[in-house]
């Protein structure tokens, strides 16, 4: 029988597991990436692939010692590299002797039969299509439930008085969420987590500085690519917010209702008009809805040689200028060390800081 | 005072200068250009540019530099696509806005977008909106945008018959001189110089790579002397998914088109630092190169640094290789 495996990012690898075997998969676990994973990536991918590409390359390369002969991934309609992953990926592979079988996701919306084709060849089981449609919902929720646990982390980390008390509780209750299989266990496990995540002991007089988090999606969810930047940013008295979560594709559509009445589009047009590919764009759009928002400070992470992000990157500096708010920026490859990363992130939570105590001083005497 | 229209000589500088400068002109518009790359424009650029850009993007920026005084408007259109199927690579498609919002003082840009997908008249509204903006009558845009179109389609006849985009434009304009790329020697053997034309044309940036393969006894062969006809035959060369981007996809086409014809010497392909779809282009290229091993293959890579002693020694190294293979055969 097959062994089906798939690209990882972040937590979702429970969601996807659990979607594969319900339809009569084997099912092998991306490995969390390690250093031996971006050696292996890095050996064989070219040079300047971007770095999501080579980490994948070393996770595919350590599933197939681990089995692993079939890879479920997505494709994409360009304009950028992302789309090509999956044919770059196999082209290598078959160059090193591993004939694996590719099922590419295409964007439904522009092939509704490859869409198709591929649910049914993952479909071993031979469930009905009711059934194939419950599986996927269940799955859903229970990556919104991952989703809204870690999102939760991001508020409790920075405010918690016995230091690494929530890193600690967020392994827990992931297991939790992980364990709970029919939706009714889902929605009581989320509950639970994030009643347990709540009780983590805080302090509430604490200041604590709110920092958005833009760039690709790839090195924005795997925390092994990011060098668990938002551990550190936490640790460090910030509260994060991502602006990209797999669960949060629909939210452009919400922002209308938000106090902003404006989509991460519209607020990018004037400086960026035009879709780039990747996510470039909506880091400037994000970046301005943050700083309507009063944020403290955002964050660019952008894989190194990234075609969109140097884009937005290019442009960040005067949206920074016109909205006030500071960015920095990583680019952020298999060279990228932990110890320069935090340095400088200090530095800039101390600008940020300082800049806040301002306002809150001038704001104190003003009014 | 008539309007000066800027048009910085990199990126389409190389493929359609020609027919920007013939359209502007008809308007009565005068065009300023940054012609040559210089080593000041190189440094401006580095300067400006982010660090992480690719090298054509920074020479972009010293062309920008060099010319942003002298001129009323900046002409950098966002071309996104022109064949209704490829776009150009992502930068190019936020070029204008790059230049606009990281470069202090930068006049008006002129950055009508084009299009092709979005209907047969797109390039046309695309010119009329340009004619619009400089305030030309209706009438003498549509007349200066056909002798445009016929200017483009004389320059890309010469290019097919061989000859440098240089000696073409020089041609244009003077109706004399203009060689092909045979040099004066014989040429003994002949070889693809694959990549992108603001760098394979721009002398500067390539380090002389043409001239010097003339000059060494080589006649050259771009992706540009080749029928479009013959690289649309090549299909998506043999991948699931063609390469999205309009350039990348012609220089793989060209290859596997070269390749299989089996009628060339050597291959060069000619890639820029921090390049993205270049990664997946060399390595593309690189394996048609494998399956054809009677074909000598080189990847030559360019960055601000490039020295021209490294590169001639490469080249030389090269060349004799592949003269020596083929006296040998
Ligand atoms: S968005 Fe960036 S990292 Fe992702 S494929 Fe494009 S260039 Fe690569
Ligand atoms: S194709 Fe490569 S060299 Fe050209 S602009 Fe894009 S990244 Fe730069």
């Amino acid at each position: 029988m097959s062994k089906v495996t798939f690209p990882r990012m972040g937590e979702s690898w429970r969601t996807f597991k659990m979607l594969l075997e319900d339809l009569g998969n084997e099912v092998v676990v991306p490995p969390r990436p390690s250093k031996r994973t971006l050696d292996l990536g890095v050996r064989y991918s070219p040079e300047f692939a971007c770095f999501p590409l080579k980490i994948l390359m070393g996770t595919y390369l350590e599933c197939i010692e681990m089995g692993a002969d079939t890879i479920v991934t997505t494709g994409g309609v360009g304009p950028c590299r992302a789309g090509e992953y999956a044919m770059l990926h196999q082209k290598i592979l078959k160059d090193l002797g591993h004939n694996m079988k590719m099922i590419v996701f295409e964007p439904p919306r522009h092939y509704p039969i490859n869409f198709i084709r591929n649910v049914w060849t993952l479909n071993k089981a031979r469930i009905s299509i009711g059934g194939i449609i419950s599986h996927i919902k269940r799955a859903w929720r229970k990556l919104q439930a991952l989703d809204s646990v870690e999102k939760l982390s991001h508020v409790t980390r920075p405010r918690e008085i016995n230091s690494g008390n929530t890193t600690r509780v967020y392994r827990k209750v992931l297991d939790w969420i992980d364990q709970a299989y029919t939706t009714p266990q889902i929605i009581e496990a989320e509950a639970a987590a994030l009643e347990n995540m709540k009780n983590i002991p805080q302090d509430p007089q604490r200041m604590v500085l709110k920092v958005g988090i833009v760039g690709e999606i790839y090195v924005l969810l795997e925390p092994a690519s990011n060098l668990e930047i938002e551990e550190t940013l936490g640790n460090l008295g910030v509260e994060v917010e991502k602006s990209m979560f797999l669960t949060g594709w629909t939210r452009d559509n919400t922002w209308n209702e938000t106090t902003e009445r404006m989509t991460v589009t519209e607020a990018a047009t004037p400086y960026l008009p035009e879709l780039v590919g990747g996510h470039g764009r909506d880091s400037i759009g994000n970046t301005i809805l943050c700083a309507k928002r009063g944020f403290d400070g955002m964050i660019q992470l952008a894989p190194f040689t990234c075609i969109p992000e140097i884009v937005a990157r290019t442009i960040l500096p005067r949206v920074s200028s016109d909205y006030d708010i500071p960015v920095l920026t990583f680019f952020l490859d298999e060279q990228t060390g932990k110890a320069g990363m935090s340095t400088r992130l200090e530095a800039f939570t101390d600008l940020m800081r300082r800049k806040k105590l301002l306002q809150l001083r001038t704001n104190c005497l003003t009014g | 005072m008539t309007i000066k229209v800027g048009i910085p000589g990199s990126l389409l500088y190389y493929l359609y200068y020609p027919m920007w400068r013939t359209f502007f002109n008809e308007l009565g518009v005068q065009v300023v250009t940054s012609g040559k790359t210089t080593k000041n424009i190189l440094d401006q650029g580095t300067r400006e540019a982010l660090a992480d850009a690719c090298v054509p993007i920074k020479l972009f920026y010293g062309h920008v530099m060099d010319i942003k005084e002298q001129v009323d408007y900046l002409y950098i259109p966002r071309v996104v696509c022109l064949n209704g199927k490829t776009v150009y690579c992502p930068k190019f498609l936020g070029l204008p806005d790059m230049i606009r919002y990281s470069i202090e003082n930068v006049p008006p840009i002129i950055d009508v977008r084009m299009d092709t997908r979005q209907g047969r008249f797109a390039l046309v509204k695309a010119y009329l909106a340009i004619g619009k903006i400089l305030g030309a009558p209706k009438s003498l845009v549509l007349r200066a945008y056909v002798k445009a179109v016929g200017i483009l389609y004389r320059y890309n006849r010469l290019l097919r018959k061989g000859w440098s985009p240089v000696a073409a434009m020089n041609f244009l304009d003077n109706q004399v001189g203009g060689t092909d790329f045979d040099g004066p020697l014989k040429p003994s053997l002949k070889f693809a110089v694959l990549g992108y034309p603001y760098a394979i044309y721009d002398s500067f940036i390539s380090v002389n790579l043409i001239d010097k393969l003339m000059k060494y006894g080589v006649k050259v062969i771009t992706a540009e002397n080749i029928h479009p006809t013959l690289l649309a035959l090549q299909k998506n060369c043999n991948l699931p998914k063609r390469l999205f981007w309009t350039l990348s996809d012609r220089a793989l086409k060209a290859a596997h088109y070269l390749f299989n014809q089996n009628k060339i010497d050597g291959v060069l392909h000619l890639t820029a630092f921090g390049c993205g779809p270049d990664s997946l282009l060399n390595r593309l290229i690189e394996m048609e190169a494998k399956k054809h091993s009677n074909i000598p293959f080189m990847t030559l890579m360019i960055d601000e640094q490039t020295g021209d002693a490294g590169m001639t020694t490469r080249l030389e190294a090269f060349v004799d290789m592949v003269r020596r293979r083929k006296e040998v055969h």
